[in-house]
């Protein structure tokens, strides 16, 4: 995840992987290879790339779209025809429905899916993405950030995503890059990045002294006391991937004491009460691993 | 035609109107649709020399369209794509706007014997008016593909670049789709332009649908005048119409 505020140089980087800028000195390698290993174009065909406002062709139906990439690799029709509609699958637009569409008669949100879907159509190791759901509404954003989450947990790419906004940073990102006018000022868990930022730029930047953005940061089930005795059926239940942030808000809402952490099949595994909240959101921390696992689940290096 | 000699010499110089007005009461035609019907008639009386200069008008004006996209269309894309010969090249056609096609045709006449030698297959009138009739339909076209091309978003021509299309596909595949639209409405322009000039040509002998008109003009015969215009208008409404059919085909469709 790139962070940081515009003309910083987030997209310059990202550029700089596929070879849209070219580099004046220095080696990028992706999987190992250095980048100008290949001619750019066949380079660019193995990278996906998403932009803002998803960048359709408008002249293209949503299957042409999605079968850019496929099409310039050269792969045959029925091929294609069946990876298009695997991916409107994937991304939850029904293919029936949206491949023989233009991408004007697509909503925002829509048309960011087909995106993403494009991105993904060859099945690239690694993921460009240039504030892809910086032009969609905040509800229709959550939702794709969600769906990446979730898509990403699946198939495990490595994602290079720039964003300015420090809460989808916190949300997606293993590890946040922090840039500020062209140099990288911090490199770290987006846990680090807030709970310890090394200046007062990146502690403006990401919020540090929000004592709810560190909230969000934690999860639950880090920092829940084991269960002594049973629990009430009236009290608040949380899932364990659930953040103290949501804890927080459950014993405001409820009035209870405390909120019960359950696992998947609903087995309460301890609680959380607003002492253990009130230490968790103490600037020093005490009491939580230093780097728990945070953001995407089953990471791959992605940053 | 008799009766027509005896105030021509005297009426000639004082416009076409008056003596059309004097005409058409001395003629007795009652109203417009009296011309209407005699120039329908004569049509009809004579559909060989009606077929024969329309032929020559379509032939004209499609051989000059075509050469014209041919030489002109590549003019307009290295117009855009090259900054340095680009703007000058853009100057250069604007002022070939300023000339008058019956100019070129005029200027060229004591040339023909070269054409004759440099275009052996064609007769050296119609390839005179040929050549006056493309360098016509230039401008629109240089015009128009230039700034159909600029015009079409950056971010979409890099992102054709960052999902792997060679310089080549981009052109192809996304550029000059987008640009079409702009293009096809230079062509039309062109169209319009070509089949409403072509009958300049009869001034030099070519044929076509003006020589009705410059014969309608000189013989003071409306009837005959309308046999070349009135075509010549409903070949440049067709163009018009089928091209902006094409233009509207080929643009992205909206919401």
């Amino acid at each position: 995840m790139l962070l940081g505020p515009s003309g910083c140089g987030k997209t310059t980087l990202l550029k700089l992987v596929n070879r849209l800028y070219e580099p004046t000195r220095g080696r990028i390698t992706v999987d190992g290879t250095d980048i100008h290993a290949l001619p750019a174009p066949a380079l660019r065909r193995r990278i996906g790339y998403v932009i803002q406002q998803s960048g359709l062709f408008p002249h293209m139906r949503i299957s042409e779209n999605i079968g850019i990439v496929p099409t310039l690799l050269k792969w045959d029709k029925a091929r294609i025809a069946t990876r298009v509609d695997e991916l409107l699958d994937l991304v939850g637009l029904p293919p029936a429905d949206y491949r023989r569409r233009y991408p004007a008669q697509l909503s925002g949100g829509e048309q960011q899916r087909v995106g993403l879907a494009r991105a993904l159509a060859a099945d690239p190791s690694t993921l460009l993405m240039d504030e892809p759901f910086g032009a969609v509404d905040a509800i229709t954003r959550t939702r794709l950030q969600d769906e990446l989450r979730q898509i990403h947990t699946r198939f495990r790419q490595t994602v290079l995503f720039v964003t300015h906004d420090i809460e989808e940073a916190v949300r997606l990102a293993d590890e946040i890059v922090v840039m500020r006018e062209g140099r990288v000022v911090q490199f770290a868990t987006p846990m680090r990045i807030v709970m310890e930022p090394v200046d007062s730029f990146v502690a403006n930047l990401v919020g540090a002294n929000d004592v709810l953005r560190r909230l969000s940061l934690v999860s639950v089930s880090e920092v829940l006391t084991p269960l002594a005795g049973p629990v009430g059926p009236v009290e608040p239940r949380l899932q364990r991937a659930a953040r103290l942030r949501d804890a927080l808000g459950a014993l405001l809402e409820s009035g209870a004491d405390r909120v019960v952490v359950i696992d998947d099949d609903a087995r309460p595994l301890g609680t959380v009460d607003l002492g253990v909240i009130q230490r968790a959101g103490t600037r020093s921390g005490a009491g939580w691993p230093a780097e728990p696992a945070v953001g995407f689940s089953g990471q791959q290096g992605s940053v | 035609m008799p009766g027509l000699g005896g105030f021509v010499a005297g009426d000639i110089g004082t416009g076409h109107d008056r003596v059309a007005a004097r005409l058409t009461a001395e003629k007795g035609y009652p109203d417009l649709m009296g011309l209407l019907r005699d120039t329908l008639q004569y049509i009809q009386e004579n559909p060989e020399k009606f077929q024969q200069a329309l032929s020559v008008h379509v032939r004209l004006s499609v051989a000059a369209l075509a050469l014209a996209i041919l030489i002109f269309l590549p003019m307009g894309v290295l117009a855009s794509r090259n900054t340095r010969v680009g703007p000058s090249l853009l100057n250069a056609v604007a002022a070939i706007r300023v000339i008058p096609s019956l100019a070129v045709l005029f200027l060229l006449y004591p040339y023909l014997g070269e054409i004759r030698r440099l275009i052996p297959f064609l007769q050296p009138t119609f390839a005179l008016a040929l050549l006056a009739l493309t360098a016509l339909a230039g401008p629109p076209l240089v015009v128009n593909t230039d700034a159909g091309l600029r015009n079409v978003d950056a971010a979409v021509l890099e992102n054709a670049r960052g999902l792997g299309m060679s310089p080549t596909q981009v052109f192809f595949k996304v550029q000059f789709p987008l640009a079409l639209p702009v293009v096809i409405a230079g062509i039309r322009t062109a169209a319009v332009e070509v089949v409403a000039s072509a009958t300049l040509a009869s001034f030099i002998g070519v044929g076509g649908l003006g020589t009705f008109i410059t014969s309608g003009v000189t013989l003071l015969d409306n009837k005959l005048l309308l046999v070349g215009a009135i075509p010549v208008t409903l070949l440049a409404l067709l163009a018009e119409t089928l091209l902006g059919a094409v233009e509207r085909f080929v643009a992205p469709p909206a919401a």
